[in-house]
């Protein structure tokens, strides 16, 4: 049966691929994979293969069950599984080909690089404004020179171009926002029953319940992981999405930037930024940590004596100033080589792969020493000795009874640093360290907003986009991270 | 324990030649002279004539580490490495690239910043250890349980926030305090109280979520429940002997930071415009001038070593069980 369900998957797993590449081939685009989407999708494989590996080994899994049986943990992994959703679109990237030159077969590709995500928010995307304009605005921020028919010049706020450009009579816009909102909420709720009644069909089956007693264990909250409070959450994500997309089309609804662009958008693409930032520095620094600190930790004597002095130099260089330092002799690396990126978004990409970078750099020391500490002990505990007095050989010793008793820390700390991260983009970005100013960031964003703080009235809409996003990406991320520590630190079960 | 500092300095001296030779290395061999005069000058429309000139007022037109030109011991003293930096490890910083003395600067420029930090420091340490408490004292109750979430969302809201919501919120709309700017002398206060303030929210999250596990931790040690057998109070408990356990790694904690309060925030500093070594470093960012930027790490990196020394010492203060060797 096993076997079988797992030839299914197989064949299912297969299917999907194949209709993935024939409709990559298909597609009249060039595809371009950015260097932080190939780590993206190789960090996307390894989570899918261990999960492959682990999936029939119930003493793997049982601190993954203890994490999501808590109520709030599981509500953080569905937002953060949406933030992940809207950041793998986001890591699709092509370029469009322009339409065809007379007399030329030759086809030319855009200079600028998409993703499947700005296809998705297309109209979002394009609808841009002259300027400022605030959050369901119809009209922009400030006021302009404007020619009537009769000849005669006025002062006034002139209509957005985009934002309820639909609407006749500005009256109607309180009815029209109630009206799509109304339909929003019911036509999510709709997309929600139908999901909701899937998965409670596909569980009544697993369960040889009939499908009105699945409901009742549900509702009742009955079952082994927090099902309910799994699909409120999907509920309120859904509700969302949908007043978000349908509203968005119609309004800026985060209100518009400094060049007219759309705020939401901006917050969107943002999300990206965070995560790679989030998920790829703890990545590459990953291998230099474990590598060195399970050594020196094993090995002790000059090897740990050495790694010692690496980590302790390291450390006591103030980060944000080896940070800077670093991104100020890239700047001039990129500046001086500029035929080696093709587009912008590409150069923009190359700056944030190399933040990771230096951010790795200057944050692995941490889990180096912990895992230092860890060794340290492990190697006295009974089974190693024993291993040791076999004869089995170092190299086997330190892989399967040393590596993977340390796997746990390695885990704690990437989902704890996980939300530092995030936070420390912001502020990186804002001290002129951070991400490429043509890119899409929270940090960016309030960057941008910030010199605005002046202008009476304030422009605050781009601010609380940032913040509000950041706030439930960085807050779901504790949260999950808190549940994490808890199930897999040894020390702290009771 | 006079043996054992002087140990301790001599083993710190190879991580300050490490910290040395690693800047050195980033600033001036993988970012060539060239490429600084090219940034400082522009990138393109540059004469080779001015590049060599720039190059030539800083001394970066000498050899890195040898020059084959001069005889005897100045072979090894007239090059940017000794110049730049073997002077670094008596203190003496150079000028910045606008020919200023950074030494004097940064003299002038430590009192704002330790004006800052020392209060939020002191203040903050007191809000947090009286707010774990509080979560200690009602621990497993709701009490407790709210204040673990205000800290995970206190936690969960960036720093930038807090800044710009601040300055929003007291200086543009109820206008109590200016909202940015220094004036040395007393008439400070008024300049620091809202960073200050800022900083010790910003930091209750983190800090008393953390100060409650320590609490929580002592209290779950033997001593505690001798303490309860002997009939104590659940006030003189906590007051009396887990608060003064706990402050053993508290304390020792905050003794890492307090050299590096020097260094002052880079954030707080430029929000506020308080003329700080924070602002200094990130104007110096700015600017690109690597002369200032270069000083700041080594100084940090020093702080940063007597931060770990003191500690050790702190640790045999407060804690007798624990000899230095």
């Amino acid at each position: 049966m096993a076997l079988l369900a797992n030839n299914r998957a197989f064949i299912l797993f297969s299917g999907l691929l194949l209709v993935a590449v024939i409709v990559a081939i298909s597609v009249p685009v060039k595809w371009v994979v950015l260097w932080t989407d190939a780590l993206i999708f190789a960090l996307i494989t390894v989570i899918l293969g261990s999960g492959w590996l682990v999936r029939n080994k119930p003493y793997l899994l049982a601190p993954w069950r203890r994490v999501l049986k808590r109520r709030l943990a599981s509500a953080a992994l569905v937002v953060l599984l949406s933030y992940v959703l809207i950041g793998l679109l986001d890591s699709v990237h092509f370029r469009e080909a322009l339409p065809p030159q007379v007399g030329s077969s030759e086809v030319h590709y855009s200079p600028h690089t998409l993703s499947v995500l700005d296809k998705l928010l297309t109209p979002i995307r394009i609808q841009e404004e002259k300027s400022y304009s605030a959050p369901f605005a119809i009209h922009l921020f400030s006021k302009e020179s404007t020619q009537r028919e009769d000849g005669t010049t006025v002062r006034e706020y002139p209509r957005l171009q985009y934002g309820g450009a639909h609407l006749e009579d500005i009256q109607q816009r309180q009815t029209d926002i109630t009206h799509t909102l109304l339909m929003a909420s019911s036509y999510s709720l709709l997309a929600w029953l139908l999901l909701s009644a899937l998965i409670i069909w596909i569980m009544a089956q697993r369960y040889s319940l009939s499908y009105r007693q699945q409901v009742e264990r549900l509702v009742r909250g009955e079952m082994e992981l927090p099902w309910r409070t799994l699909l409120l959450t999907l509920l309120a994500v859904m509700l969302f999405a949908f007043v978000a997309m349908m509203l968005g089309v119609k309004y800026h609804v985060f209100g518009t930037d400094k060049v007219g662009q759309d705020v939401l958008y901006q917050t969107l693409k943002s999300i990206r930024t965070g995560l790679v930032i989030g998920t790829l520095t703890t990545l590459i620094m990953l291998p230099f940590a474990v590598v060195l600190g399970v050594a020196a930790g094993y090995f002790r004597g000059w090897i740990d004596d050495t790694i010692q002095y690496i980590y302790t130099t390291l450390n006591s260089i103030p980060g944000v100033l080896l940070i800077a330092a670093a991104v100020l002799i890239m700047q001039a690396y990129i500046a001086g080589n500029p035929e080696l990126f093709e587009t912008m978004e590409e150069r923009a990409d190359a700056r944030l792969f190399f933040l990771c970078l230096i951010l790795g750099i200057t944050s692995w020391t941490g889990l180096c020493r912990l895992l230092r500490g860890e060794a340290l002990k492990l190697r006295e505990l009974d089974y190693v000795q024993a291993a040791h007095a076999f004869g089995v050989p170092q190299h086997k010793i330190l892989s399967s009874h040393i590596f993977p008793n340390v796997l746990h820390i390695v885990l704690i700390t990437l989902v704890l640093d996980f939300s530092g991260l995030v936070l420390a983009e912001a502020v990186l970005s804002y001290v002129g360290i951070g991400v490429d100013p043509t890119m899409h960031s929270w940090g960016n964003m309030i960057n941008g907003a910030r010199l605005e703080m002046a202008r009476e009235p304030m422009v605050w809409w781009s601010l609380m986009a940032a913040f509000i996003f950041m706030f439930i990406l960085v807050l779901a991320a504790n949260l999950f991270a808190d549940a994490v520590r808890d199930a897999f630190d040894p020390r702290a079960q009771h | 324990m006079i043996a054992y500092i002087i140990r301790r300095l001599m083993y710190v001296l190879p991580i300050l030649v490490g910290v040395n030779i690693l800047t050195f290395a980033l600033f001036f061999v993988v970012n060539t002279p060239d490429d600084m005069a090219h940034m400082q000058l522009g990138m393109k429309h540059v004469t080779e004539e001015a590049v060599d000139n720039w190059k030539a007022e800083r001394g970066y037109d000498r050899p890195l580490f040898y020059n084959g030109e001069q005889a005897g011991l100045t072979t090894l003293t007239d090059t940017i490495f000794f110049d730049n930096s073997v002077r670094l490890f008596v203190f003496d910083f150079g000028q910045s690239d606008d020919g200023r003395d950074i030494g004097h600067d940064i003299s002038e420029r430590m009192w704002p910043s330790l004006a800052l930090a020392i209060p939020t420091l002191i203040i903050g340490l007191l809000v947090n250890l009286t707010f774990a408490m509080l979560m200690a004292f009602f621990r497993g109750s709701y009490v407790d349980l709210s204040g673990v979430i205000l800290c995970v969302v206190l936690m969960s809201i960036s720093g930038l926030f807090y800044i710009i919501g601040g300055q929003w919120l007291v200086s543009k709309i109820l206008h109590l305090v200016p909202i940015s700017g220094y004036q040395p002398g007393l008439d400070a206060w008024k300049f620091l109280i809202l960073p200050v303030i800022i900083g010790v929210i910003g930091g209750i999250g983190s800090g008393a979520r953390w100060y409650r596990t320590i609490f929580l931790e002592e209290i779950a040690r033997d001593y505690v429940r001798t303490a309860r057998a002997k009939g104590l109070g659940e006030q003189m408990v906590l007051f009396r002997h887990v608060l003064r356990n706990a402050l053993v790694p508290i304390l020792t904690g905050v003794v890492v930071v307090i050299p590096l309060l020097f260094m002052g925030s880079l954030v707080m500093e430029s929000f506020f415009g308080i003329p700080g070594l924070g602002s200094y470093t990130i104007d110096a960012i700015h600017k690109q001038d690597f002369a200032i930027v270069r000083s700041m790490v080594f100084l940090g990196s020093v702080l940063y070593i007597v931060g770990l020394i003191l500690t050790d010492i702190s640790y045999t203060l407060v804690d007798p069980r624990i000899r230095l060797n």
